[in-house]
Parts: C-alpha cells; structure tokens; sequence
C-alpha cells in the first residue's frame, strides 16, 4: 500500500523526503564536501572533472553545472546542502531563493520586504497564486506572457 | 533540585549571524530586526541561569545523509563553531554540561524517547544565532557565552521530521528529567528556527502572518492544543521551511503545567526570507 503524502498536492514545493533523499544522495553528499576548502578550489579550477569524481547521474551534474536550483530539487537535492554551492558561488540565501523564483534579484528582495509571498491561492495545486506552474517566471520573465 | 525557570523562542535565520559578524547590525533593515532583542538581552543579564538547554536543528553542518537523527543531545564539555562554507563565525566555541546532559539522556531514554547521544559536533547557526541574538557579542577580555549550554539538535530536514506532539511531550520528559537532576541548578529551554519560511522552489518567500500569530497565541494558551497540529498544516500555511516550528514545541512542553508569564514578545517580517518571532516565558 502506498504511503500518504499529502504534500505532493502543494505547488511550487518539493517535500525532501525519504525517497528524494535517496535520489539525491550522491548529488547532496558532493554539495557536502563543499564545505572544505581544498574541494572549493579544485571544483571551481575544473567542475565537469570534480563531479565525475562522484557517482551522480549525468542529468544531476547537468543540473548542478546550470546552476538551476529547481532542476537540482527534482532530482533530489535538498536547499540545505545546495547552499554549499552558493557559498562556493558567493552568494546569499536569499539570492539561492530567489533564482528558483524566475524574479531577478531585486525584485525577490523586495518581494520579501513588502511581506513576502502571500498564502492566498498558493496552498493547493488548481489555484491561481503567484507559485503555481501556469504564473512562471514570476517577475518581470514572465511578463511578456501577459499575465498580471 | 533542578528547575526549569523560562523558556525562549526565536527564529534563527543564517542571515542575521552574517549581519552582526559584518557590522550591518545598524542598518536599518536589521535595526528592525534587532530592536525586538534590546528587552531581550536585558533580561538575559538579570535572568542568567546556570545552564541553556538549547533546541535547534542542524542544516547539513554536522550531520550529512550519511546520518540522520531525530533527535541528538550534546554531551561534550564543549562543541566548536560550525564552517558552513563562509569560514566559521567567529563566536566563542560553546561549553557544555556533561553531567545534566547524559542525566537528561539517561531519564529521557527510560521515558520511551530514543535520543542520539553525541559526544563530537560542531555547532551551526542554528544554535549559535540565537545565542548572538540573546547575549550579543562577548568581549574580547571574556569571550565566552555567559553559561554552559546543551545543545539540542531535531531533524526536521528530511520528512518525516518528528510530529509536534511527540515534540511537546519530550519536553514534558526533559522537564522531568531536569527536576530530579540533584543540582540547584536555574535551567532555561529554548526553542528555535521559524517562523514562517519557504527557501525552495517557485513557492520561495513565502510568509504567513495570520499562521504565524495564531501560533503564538496558541503556544502560550493552549500548548497542548498546538501540538496537535499535522505536518501538513505546517508546510502548506507556514511553507515547507516552517516545519522548524515543531522545536519551540519542545521547549513549550518543557514549561509548568501553570499558564506562564509573557515577558517579551516580537515578531518581524523579514529577515532575508523568514518572519522572525521571538518570545520569552517565564515559569510563575
């Protein structure tokens, strides 16, 4: 019988579970070894040679060298241990944030400051809110779209 | 004995260590957010207890996927400051209390909670953020936080993290424990992570203020109440990063049976991608 979950049905969201962890072990344990400096620097000097140090499917490395945060998700990664990439990047939290979001930089920011990403249609698939799949990119990406 | 004498709350986003590390605590987007600790640190110096029971979680600094426990105590006399990848904050490393601790894990491990006892673990924001929020930065001449602290570490980044009930009564067993600790020891128990937060996926930024002030409401009347409340809840109203509320459960649980008194209370929106709430009880 299949377990429950009932996060499936949030958009935008991807529940880090036990069998996204186990997708993404590999492509989050090399986010891990980030965290030494020596690593740092030979990734940075060749990143194609350091990840194929490591047993990640070809689509996670794709992923990962396309810094795209989402894509890295779907195949298991988790925020947590992305962010090692981001500091090896130099950049913050929030800009990691918000480059899953399509806004630029600026735009994310001042989403935040102004209250931050309301609830209201955003809590089931269907709806209308500003995360669900039919309103990406946010920002002005999606603009020419014509949504408002 | 022992005795539990109040229990603080607060949000410990990353960003707010990096803000007092590089001398921005006075800009005005962070004066907002530190504003809401002046009482705070006030009354950590007139309230100092011998030891800080400290409830955080770990983001992937000392716990990779090679081992995830639910729920880990600090024994060791000391823990050093996490490298999160910028360089370790530069904060005093964190003295323990091995004996309250291996006594909590004695008594809690009878009372059907499997804690993992942990005798090596650098510490991360997650635990060192508050205390830089609630202390402020030591001096130079006494760099030290101002007593031992035992950290505390929930797993709540892989699903499934622990349910808010089975946090409220593990602080109910930590109160236990601590009370037939033989000590005259004054103990605090803080709660952290939250409030509402979503750092994923094109739901980012996500913020809840109704979420986030029902809670609480309902954290300092109806603890028990609170604590039913499903994961679920959590991660569609507060966003998936909001789950961390299940912690300040843990130090709410540690509380009397008797409604406490509100000290403090603050709430701010943002710090980077997080409301920031922040609460201080005290056992009457």
């Amino acid at each position: 019988m299949a377990l429950e979950k009932p996060y499936k049905n949030i958009p935008g969201t991807t529940i880090f579970d036990a069998e996204q962890s186990r997708l993404g072990y590999h492509l989050n344990q090399f986010c891990m070894s980030l965290m030494q400096a020596e690593n740092r620097a030979r990734f940075k000097a060749d990143e194609r040679a350091y990840l194929d140090e490591w047993p990640m499917t070809e689509e996670q490395k794709q992923a990962v060298l396309a810094r795209d945060l989402n894509w890295c998700i779907r195949l298991g990664g988790n925020i947590y241990f992305l962010a090692k990439i981001g500091a090896t990047d130099g950049k913050s939290f929030q800009q990691m944030a918000g480059s899953m979001t399509g806004m630029t930089e600026e735009e994310y920011r001042d989403m935040m400051i102004s209250g931050g990403r309301s609830v209201e249609g955003n809590r089931r698939l269907g709806e209308d809110g500003t995360a669900q799949a039919h309103r990406q990119p946010q920002g002005r990406a999606g603009q020419k779209e014509g949504t408002a | 004995m022992a005795r539990i004498t109040a229990s603080v709350y607060t949000s410990h986003v990353p960003a707010i260590g990096a803000a007092l590390d590089l001398g921005k605590s006075g800009e005005p987007y962070w004066q907002k957010v530190f504003s809401g600790y002046e009482f705070s640190k006030q009354w950590l110096r007139d309230n100092t207890p011998d030891v800080i029971f400290l409830v955080y979680n770990d983001h992937a600094n000392a716990f990779s996927l090679e081992l995830i426990p639910t729920f880990a105590i600090g024994c060791a006399a000391e823990f050093a400051i996490a490298d999160e990848g910028w360089g370790p904050r530069p904060v005093p490393a964190v003295k323990g209390h091995p004996e309250l601790a291996a006594h909590i894990a004695q008594s809690v491990i009878q009372d059907d909670f499997d804690l993992t006892i942990v005798n090596k673990m650098p510490v991360d924001h997650g635990l060192t953020v508050p205390l830089s929020l609630m202390c402020g930065q030591p001096p130079a001449d006494k760099f030290e936080w101002p007593c031992p602290v035992i950290p505390f570490a929930v797993n709540v980044v892989q699903y499934p993290v622990p349910s808010g009930r089975r946090c409220y009564n593990l602080g109910r067993a930590i109160r236990k424990a601590v009370e037939s600790f033989d000590a005259p020891l004054k103990v605090q128990v803080w709660g952290t992570g939250g409030m509402s937060h979503q750092l994923q996926g094109p739901r980012a930024g996500l913020i809840n203020r109704e979420f986030d002030a029902a809670f609480l409401d309902q954290l300092i009347a109806a603890p028990a109440v609170l604590a039913q409340k499903p994961h679920i809840d959590y991660v569609r109203e507060a966003g998936s990063e909001g789950i961390e509320l299940v912690m300040w459960l843990i130090a709410r649980g540690a509380m009397n049976d008797t409604l406490p008194r509100v000290a403090h209370r603050f709430y701010h929106v943002p710090a980077s991608n997080t409301a920031v709430g922040h609460l201080i009880l005290e056992n009457t």
